[in-house]
């Protein structure tokens, strides 16, 4: 009915044109773009000129116009940074340093990774007794830093016979990590409905095969979240590679660090930033490559059946 | 099939009673349906059955097995959740297989049991899909299969057709109600909707506020409601209800509805309990069972003329309104009369004697 005589009315009001409003910018979105503006250059203006800088040869740096495109582009400065390089004694570049952290995140990926979302899980779906302290405790130690508890954790990883291994720096990347992963996939887990985890506790009542063929499975936006982190986190560590690296572990940041501290005699500048780049490329490749999934991750919440 | 018994039970969430001493008995390859409205411990009982609760006290077996404190997997129930809580990762058959992951059976075993199911319930079309690919019915079918693979004695439904549309409820009723008289399983089925419960059930468990209130025959309970909270919960349009005084006139037992003067006839009532004069007691009036503008009968307890305040058509049914002082009283008329019918006309009831049914005002059980 209503339909009919809208219909019928629409001749008469069609010379009627309502004007659309235009947006207007408002002055706190100025005051955000002046500020993201001002964000992004302070990261933005740096990053130029270290780009530059690598692909400059070393007779444009000693110019001094650090903002000024190489006049003639040349990519030895990156080469030798990967093969030449000096750390100490060694010129072997910095290629063993991405190696080493090759080497390093792998075992600390799946460490943290499978510590963290079992005991998330197990926190925020089966009955386990004093969970709530368990959180607690978790909570606070996420906030505990690094350095206060690093000479103890030097003595208990000494007495596991794994010092100066990747396997130690793994651990400690694993147990560092462990509060606040274990928090994010608690906080995950807890939004699968319970009659689903009811239904699996009917079905099967195995706490490893739940996990494994039902929860594991479902938790693909927070994996991806978590790895980002993670990643991020053990590529770009200093402190753990350099206190529990043994000479022949030592992760690529350690090495980029020796390298561009101990040079000897002139600072062989477009080396050092190439190795720099060298060394910060990868966590980048991970986020361009899983960035889309990583802000799904975490807007979606719930898992919904 | 076993049957199972809840003893003396007993569930409390921290300081909060949900049931207190509740004491049932399933019998062997019964449809027992529990029915009360919402909030009243129906789900936490089914949960406390399955295992997925730990009871307070008492104690829960099934057969000759004392299960109150067995794993869920090991009770050998099946249940079919609300929200069907299919396993989204896993395909239709992933979901039916999972089923079976507590009973170690071998692969023929696993392979005969899930082409039955999928054949029984007609989802072998679509073993390859996933729950989200499959519309709500379909999802539903999928529950009950992963439910039936499992031959188990014991099927628990928890509200499992409260997300269907009404004409697919319908549908699945028709179904599950087969399945039971295929199989004969033994089921518990918890819901707050009655036409569910009348329809499937072959004994109904009334529950308030974590007390069964009656349990009996769909019949019993509809026609022979042992207390108020029984008869107002049963039936729709619900019952009429009167807040009248025994008296006697005239040699006679009626009750006495003070605002109108309406005097009810309870000389053949079968009471259980003797009556007192004076007693304040509440008379429930079915709507179905007034016989409208029939001067034949005069077997009625109580005639009456009152006029009609309106009229509502559901279906095969029509109901008019009359006013009885402060109250309507719902009257079931055959929809041919409901088109003459005009607001104001003074319309003539009575009611048979043998339907009556009076409820002692104080303790609200049935007299
Ligand atoms: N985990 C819990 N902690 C505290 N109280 C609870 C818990 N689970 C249920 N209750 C309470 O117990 C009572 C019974 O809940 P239950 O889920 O059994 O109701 P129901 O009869 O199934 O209702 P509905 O028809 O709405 O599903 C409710 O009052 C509810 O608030
Ligand atoms: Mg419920």
């Amino acid at each position: 009915m209503t339909a009919l005589s809208e219909t019928r009315a629409q001749p008469g009001r069609a010379a009627i044109v309502i004007p659309r409003r235009r947006p207007r910018i408002k002055g706190s979105s100025i005051a955000i773009f002046v500020f993201l503006t001002m964000v992004s250059l302070f990261v933005a203006i740096p990053l130029y000129v270290v780009i530059v800088t690598s692909f400059k040869p070393i007779g444009e740096i000693t110019l001094g116009q650090i903002f000024n495109l190489p006049v003639q582009w040349t990519v030895q400065p990156w080469m030798k940074a990967w093969n030449e390089m000096c750390t100490g004694l060694a010129c072997d570049g910095i290629k063993q340093g991405f190696f080493n952290s090759v080497a390093i995140l792998f075992p600390s990926l799946v460490l943290s990774i499978a510590i963290a979302s079992v005991t998330g899980y197990a926190l925020a779906l089966w009955n386990v007794r004093w969970a709530d302290g368990f959180l607690f405790v978790l909570f606070i130690c996420a906030f505990v830093p690094f350095q206060i508890i690093m000479i103890p954790l030097i003595i208990v990883v000494a007495s596991l016979g794994i010092f100066g291994t990747v396997w130690a720096i793994a651990l400690v990347h694993a147990v560092l990590s462990m509060p606040l992963l274990t928090l994010i996939f608690r906080n995950f887990y807890k939004d699968i409905p319970r009659e689903l985890i009811n239904a699996a506790i009917m079905d099967s009542g195995s706490f490893w095969k739940i996990f494994w063929e039902i929860v594991l499975p479902m938790s693909g936006n927070i994996m991806v979240v978590v790895l980002i982190l993670m990643i991020t986190t053990v590529w770009n560590d200093y402190l753990v590679g350099l206190t529990f690296g043994g000479i022949s572990t030592k992760p690529m940041t350690v090495i980029l660090a020796n390298s561009v501290i101990t040079s000897r005699g002139e600072a062989i500048y477009n080396v050092n930033m190439a190795a720099a780049l060298l060394t910060a490329v990868p966590p980048l490749v991970v986020y361009f490559a899983l960035g889309r999934f990583f802000v799904q991750g975490i807007t979606s919440g719930a898992i919904k059946g | 099939m076993p049957e199972v018994r809840f003893e003396h039970i007993v569930k409390r969430f921290g300081s909060f009673n949900v049931l207190e001493d509740l004491s049932l008995r399933v019998e062997d390859g019964e449809f027992l349906v529990l029915l009360g409205p919402s909030g009243c411990g129906k789900t936490t009982l089914l949960n406390l059955l399955a295992g997925l609760l730990d009871v307070t006290g008492g104690r829960i077996t099934i057969g000759e097995r004392d299960v109150t404190d067995l794993d869920p997997s090991q009770r050998g129930l099946a249940m079919v959740f609300q929200s069907y809580a299919l396993y989204p990762t896993k395909t239709v058959e992933g979901n039916l297989r999972f089923g079976l992951s507590a009973l170690k059976l071998d692969k023929a075993e696993i392979e005969r049991r899930v082409a039955w199911a999928a054949q029984l319930l007609q989802i072998d079309k679509m073993m390859n899909r996933k729950p989200s690919q499959l519309s709500g019915g379909q999802r539903q079918r999928v529950a009950i299969g992963r439910a039936l693979v499992k031959h188990a004695g014991v099927l628990l439904f928890d509200e499992p057709l409260s997300n269907l549309d009404a004409k697919l409820r319908t549908e699945m009723r028709m179904e599950i109600k087969k399945l039971h008289a295929a199989l004969h399983q033994t089921i518990v089925y918890v819901t707050h909707d009655q036409i569910e419960a009348m329809t499937m059930a072959t004994r109904i468990a009334v529950m308030d506020q974590g007390v069964i209130q009656q349990i009996g025959t769909p019949d019993e309970i509809y026609e022979k409601p042992a207390n108020l909270f029984v008869a107002r919960f049963i039936g729709a349009p619900p019952i009429n209800t009167f807040d009248a005084t025994l008296e006697t006139t005239g040699g006679k037992l009626v009750a006495r509805h003070a605002p109108t003067a309406i005097e009810i006839d309870l000389s053949h009532h079968e009471f259980r309990t003797a009556p007192q004069a004076g007693a304040p007691v509440v008379v429930g009036l079915r709507p179905e069972h007034f016989a409208v503008n029939d001067a034949s009968r005069d077997d009625g307890a109580m005639r009456l003329s009152l006029p009609v305040r309106y009229s509502e058509r559901t279906g095969s049914d029509a109901t008019a309104f009359l006013e009885a002082g402060e109250q309507l009283l719902a009257v079931r008329i055959e929809p041919s009369l409901m088109s003459r019918l005009r607001i104001g006309d003074t319309m003539a009831a009575s009611f048979p004697m043998d339907k009556l049914a009076v409820f002692d005002a104080r303790s609200g059980l049935r007299m």
